[in-house]
């Protein structure tokens, strides 16, 4: 038992394995036509090259550092717009129709207006992303701080505390939840918008390698790049999980 | 600590509401669901806006806004904040108002120590019982040292034994802090064992203010007497110390065995349902037991009241209508009833 309990934190990793050992296996014996399947070694070779060549290492920083400056600013606006916004009654009314006009807009959408506005340059990944995490971080917030109940709030009051004083101290902690399920989701949706952005419109970045792997018909490039982008996703939701679970998981 | 008046107060059932709260008293607000009772206090803490006006030693507050009223409020749902710990809950007044740090440590310690809650200091809601989280909730309000204390059914979502318990301490408690205290609950009983004195609201009216033992033996409208469940009253004829803490009184043809009070018995009230009634003689020695013939018998809501004269005294009580109908009761037929002694309320005069 206590072998097998030891062991399952592992466990997530043994279908990962078995799949890794089927593509090999399937690759190998060629069953696929056509060549499109390299095997899973070879894009292991193929990542060892193209990071040591400095190709991925340099493509990747470019898109990481436009996804983090796009999703902080862009998260830092949406949690201080919808604080405003959940607060204020007065605010919330006035603003609310316009962002349900703009919140289902898909982000990609915005690509070619801002290709006009802004041109094709650093700004406009950077302003995709910030819209892409702007809205719904905003929407998550304003609901997060409205579904507070008013009862705490009266609570507070009654011990002598001032509206700002109760904003602070009671409604945004108990608002967190709502506010990190936004954070989450859009922190992997940051990674998927910034690939079509790179694919369709900027040269630099694994977008735009993959879609230069794509014209030299490189499919181990083109899965060590998805490869990238799955792990990078799954990073970003996995580190605002973790802080979630830090900042909430003692009261909840 | 301030007396309380409200004049001419007027909010959703509430219809010129006029009370007076003494200072350092304890007065009960009772009343059913829905009859404006946690209005009142809402009203009190400055929580709603109101018609008419609440004054504290005489000076109106109706300007001051809740965060500035000094008042402790006990809410029927606590609302301990999830998020923070013991500690910081019951601090969350003083730093509220910007007390030092230091004095807020020493004034948290000496709350703990208070409501012996001490073990609890660095605990979350989540890991608190009932009746701790009671505790807390109550240290938390007095933390602050407000001048008025408003409690809105606090046990009521407690276990019968947990909430004597605490209604004990929490009476004990107001006496020592010396608070003026509004204490609002649906429930006859625990008015009358805490109150000083009972306000009884029915639709947002003021029936009756008076010591607990006049609204149980001198109701003054018959809407107080149905409200707090028309209990039977029986005039004493005389009384007897027994010795060993209890005494008899006799009551027309009725000998009663009531726990002792100081001064003599010359009424006693017991409400319909705490008469039991049985059709065969109950086993064991039976205190305030008596053999009887049904009168009348008259279905009330989910209950049945039954009348029984015994020995010439008319008795009404009260069961489930679901026990009724397991039972074979009919007019005419002689039944078993049992008065529970410490149920029995005595409205005694000096020596």
């Amino acid at each position: 038992m206590s072998i097998l309990r030891k062991l399952r934190p592992g466990w997530g990793l043994l279908p990962v394995a078995v799949f890794l050992a089927l593509w090999e296996l399937v690759a190998r014996l060629d069953v696929l036509p056509g060549h499109f399947l390299p095997p899973f070694s070879a894009v292991v070779v193929e990542f060892y090259d193209l990071s040591a060549s400095g190709v991925l290492g340099e493509n990747f920083l470019s898109s990481l550092v436009r996804v983090l400056i796009g999703f902080v600013a862009g998260s830092v606006a949406g949690i201080t717009v919808g604080t405003i916004m959940g607060w204020k009654k007065v605010i919330n009314r006035a603003l609310n129709p316009i962002v349900s006009l703009f919140y289902p807009i898909p982000t990609l959408g915005w690509i070619p207006l801002l290709m006009l506005w802004i041109g094709i340059n650093e700004m406009l990944p950077i302003t995709l992303i910030f819209i892409c995490s702007f809205f719904p971080v905003l929407y998550n917030t304003v609901t997060g701080i409205r579904n507070v109940d008013t009862d705490f709030i009266k609570a507070a009051r009654t011990l002598g505390a001032s509206d700002g004083k109760i904003l602070t101290t009671v409604v945004m902690p108990l608002a967190l939840p709502n506010i990190f399920t936004g954070l989450r989701l859009e922190a992997g949706m940051a990674w998927r918008v910034i690939i079509a952005a790179e694919m369709v419109a900027i040269p630099t970045g694994i977008g735009a390698l993959l879609m230069k792997a794509e014209s030299l018909i490189r499919i181990d490039i083109i899965i060590v790049c998805l490869i990238v982008l799955a792990i990078m996703c799954l990073t970003f939701e996995k580190f605002f999980e973790y802080l979630e679970n830090r900042l909430t998981a003692r009261w909840r | 600590m301030p007396s309380i008046k409200l004049e001419n107060i007027c909010k959703y059932v509430c219809r010129d509401v006029n009370l007076t709260i003494n200072d350092k008293e304890f007065l009960v607000v009772l009343g059913s669901n829905g009859a404006g009772k946690t209005t009142l206090i809402n009203i009190i803490a400055g929580l709603v806006d109101y018609e008419g006006s609440v004054l504290f030693d005489d000076v109106p507050v109706d300007k001051l806004p809740a965060n500035r009223r000094e008042v402790g409020y006990l809410f029927q749902g606590l609302l301990l904040f999830p998020h923070l710990t013991v500690v910081d809950n019951i601090a969350y007044g003083l730093n509220a108002r910007k007390w030092p740090q230091s004095r807020v440590e020493a004034r948290v310690d000496e709350l703990l120590d208070l409501m012996n809650i001490k073990h609890l200091a660095s605990r979350y809601q989540r890991q608190l019982s009932g009746g701790e989280k009671q505790r807390v909730a109550l240290a938390r309000a007095i933390a602050p040292s407000p001048r008025v204390l408003l409690l809105d059914e606090p046990l009521s979502s407690l276990d019968a034994q947990t909430a004597k318990y605490l209604r004990t301490e929490l009476k004990q408690l107001q006496k020592r802090l010396g608070i003026t205290t509004v204490y609002v609950t649906h429930d006859l009983m625990e008015g009358v064992a805490m109150a000083d004195r009972m306000a009884v609201i029915q639709n947002g009216r003021v029936e009756q203010v008076a010591e607990p033992e006049k609204v149980l033996f001198y109701p003054d409208s018959e809407r107080v007497s149905d409200f707090i469940g028309a209990p039977n009253i029986l005039d004493c004829d005389y009384c007897r110390d027994l010795g060993q803490g209890v005494m008899e009184v006799g009551c027309g043809g009725l000998k009663l065995t009531v726990p002792r009070e100081r001064g003599q018995i010359r009424k006693v009230a017991i409400l319909p349902r705490h008469i039991y009634v049985s059709e065969t003689r109950p086993p064991g020695l039976s205190v305030n037991g008596f053999q009887g013939k049904i009168t009348d018998i008259r279905p009330a809501g989910s209950t049945v009241k039954i009348w029984v004269s015994v020995n010439g005294t008319n008795l009404v009580a009260e069961v489930q209508s679901y026990i009724f109908e397991e039972m074979n009761l009919k007019v005419g037929k002689e039944v078993f009833v049992i008065l529970r002694m410490r149920r029995i309320r005595c409205y005694e005069t000096g020596n």
